[in-house]
């Protein structure tokens, strides 16, 4: 089966996106960094927000706030509305049914809630979580820290020297202990798009359940959960234009509703004596205490300006940045790129390595540029170790860079490498 | 700040040629520091001939801050009395924190390194070599074998190292 979803559909191309006028939407681009115009290549670690975003959670405090679920008063009722009405978009956005999309304070606590709520019952000696050489520390070490507590057993899928999972392997490990299959829709460093639908198929013919880690996928691809065939799906507000502190994950409902809560107190009651409690529906029966009201309203803004772009011409346009960077990349005989050459198989994140020189003074140079870029593991440590390495550069673009922003990193590369031979 | 001021010649030419590379032969003590944050790794032999540094070797991978430093540190402690070289070592760190101007008698091509202070996240790798320079004179006065040190904040390591092998924690 190949990739599908990083590739737009098919029918006419759509109109291209214009980042110079999008751009006025963004106030931060135009800063100065160290004397220059900033170039911001790092909003797979976090993405810049639109004024919309921020215009809409201003909006929510200055006359919106109260307290959700909780009064009886008309100022109550508006704030709570707001927050269901900001579910309802990204439910929609995720292809999720709202009940099952849950808000959380970052994908990581949606991948905890799912190994504690679901792996902590569910669990038992002898059962096997597998995870991917690939994966995000988020999408980890939370499986071994329940594996731990459980007596299950942690195995990863392979990477192969293309930078691809290693589905043959895949077939070797699943079994009828494999219990939970844990996947990044697009790995965050090597911008591998990963067949998530056809290793749920092959998951869910043992009888595996499949969780996706779409932090990538759903802010450049528009992802759905039923694209991925998977039965969780994570991602965070603060990679797609929305405020940090806002998360979801979202789920098959009957799913949902067959686990017991994560965290515990107010809101995710039915009643409440001094020996006992019952629960409340669901998602509510995930989101103890006061949420992050604002920010669901901000990411439910982000949504909103994500598809009035349409998520088919993010898609056109950072494809199209991508196969610039790594044409300039190329260009750069020290350049060695992590990741796949086809555009078919990767999304944005570029990650690389210059020759001998090491990563942080790679991102020294470029600061000193204005160009912000990540260096270091990128919250993958076993990937790097995969390939002998500690560290790595990344680029990573959006639908705000443009291809001489591109041009100067490459440029800015140049100038590393001179001034460490 | 500039990026030349940062990275000034001298700190670049440490770094392309590293003065004492390579491990010890012989009767030493050998410590590896490791800064799992950034990868940065130091292997720092060190034999002690009475009161002074009889030997040092350093072998390493990472960023030209780290591996720059490392090679000043040895060009500045090898034939000192280890009293010295301790003093030396204070005063880089003193240097690194904004503590103290840069004093080249005792720290040579380390008054270099004084723009790295205004780089907080850099210092860590700066400070790495001569953390692994004290850990060793530390193992080699007490009689001590060598050992690893796996840093987790820029702290006092080779204090902690000893902290850590007197109590026993882990």
């Amino acid at each position: 089966m190949t990739t599908t979803i990083g590739t737009p559909a098919g029918g006419p191309p759509p109109a291209p996106l214009d980042p110079a006028e999008l751009r006025r939407d963004f106030p931060i681009l135009s800063r100065e960094m160290n004397g220059r115009r900033l170039v911001y290549l790092d909003s797979a670690n976090t993405s810049q927000k639109p004024r919309q975003v921020l215009e809409a959670m201003d909006d929510y405090y200055s006359r919106h706030n109260a307290n959700v679920h909780r009064a009886v008063y008309a100022l109550s009722e508006e704030s709570t509305r707001l927050f269901e009405e900001s579910r309802d978009v990204v439910a929609r956005f995720a292809g999720a049914d709202r009940r099952a999309t849950v808000f959380t304070k970052n994908i990581t606590e949606a991948i905890n809630l799912v190994a504690y709520a679901w792996g902590l019952r569910n669990l038992r000696e002898g059962d096997e979580i597998l995870f991917t050489e690939m994966e995000h520390h988020a999408n980890l070490v939370s499986w071994q820290v329940v594996a731990k507590l459980t007596g299950a057993r942690v195995r990863a899928i392979p990477v192969t020297d293309g930078f691809r999972l290693d589905l043959d392997a895949l077939d070797r490990l699943l079994n009828e202990r494999t219990r939970m299959v844990a996947v990044s829709a697009m790995s965050n460093v090597l911008g591998t798009v990963n067949p998530v639908r056809e290793i749920a198929e092959r998951a869910h013919a043992v009888g595996a359940l499949v969780l996706a880690d779409a932090a990538q996928a759903v802010p450049h691809v528009g992802v759905k959960l039923d694209d991925l065939g998977a039965d969780f799906m994570g991602f965070t507000g603060h990679k797609m234009l929305g405020p940090l502190g806002i998360g979801v994950l979202v789920a098959r409902p009957e799913l949902l509703d067959s686990m017991e809560p994560f965290l515990a107190g107010g809101e995710m009651i039915r009643d409440v004596t001094l020996e006992s409690s019952t629960f409340n529906d669901i998602p509510w029966r995930f989101e103890a205490g006061t949420p992050n009201v604002a920010e669901a309203v901000g990411l439910a803004a982000a949504v909103r300006y994500l598809e009035a772009l349409g998520m088919d011409r993010v898609r056109a346009h950072e494809r199209l940045l991508t196969a610039h960077l790594l044409d300039r990349l190329s260009e750069i005989e020290a350049v060695r790129v992590l990741g796949p050459a086809d555009l078919e198989q990767r999304g944005g994140v570029v990650s690389f390595i210059l020759g001998e020189v090491h990563p942080h003074d790679v991102a020294q140079v470029l600061d000193a540029e204005g160009i912000a870029v990540r260096a270091g593991d990128h919250c993958a440590k076993p990937l790097h170790r995969r390939f002998g390495l500690g560290a790595s550069t990344r680029a990573s673009v959006y639908l705000y860079n443009t291809t001489d922003e591109v041009d100067a990193l490459a440029t800015a590369l140049d100038k590393a490498q001179r001034m460490f031979a | 700040m500039s990026l030349e001021e940062l990275y000034q010649e001298i700190i670049l030419d440490h770094y392309r040629k590293p003065r004492h590379p390579g491990r010890l032969e012989g009767d030493h003590v050998e410590v590896r520091h490791y800064n799992p944050v950034c990868g940065d790794e130091l292997t720092v032999g060190l034999r002690l001939d009475g009161e002074r540094v009889g030997d040092i070797a350093v072998q390493g991978s990472g960023c030209s801050i780290s591996q720059a430093a490392a090679s000043v540190m040895s060009e500045q402690v090898l034939g000192r009395p280890v009293a010295d070289a301790l003093e030396a070592a204070e005063s880089f760190r003193r240097l690194m924190h904004g503590e103290e101007e840069p004093d080249e008698e005792l720290l040579g091509d380390g008054v270099a390194f004084a723009g790295v202070a205004k780089y907080p996240v850099r210092v860590k790798c700066a400070l790495l070599g001569w953390m692994a320079f004290k850990d060793a004179v530390v193992r080699a006065t007490d009689g001590l074998e060598g050992g690893e040190t796996i840093h987790q904040e820029d702290g006092d390591a080779a204090a902690a190292a000893k902290r850590q092998r007197l109590t026993g924690e882990v």
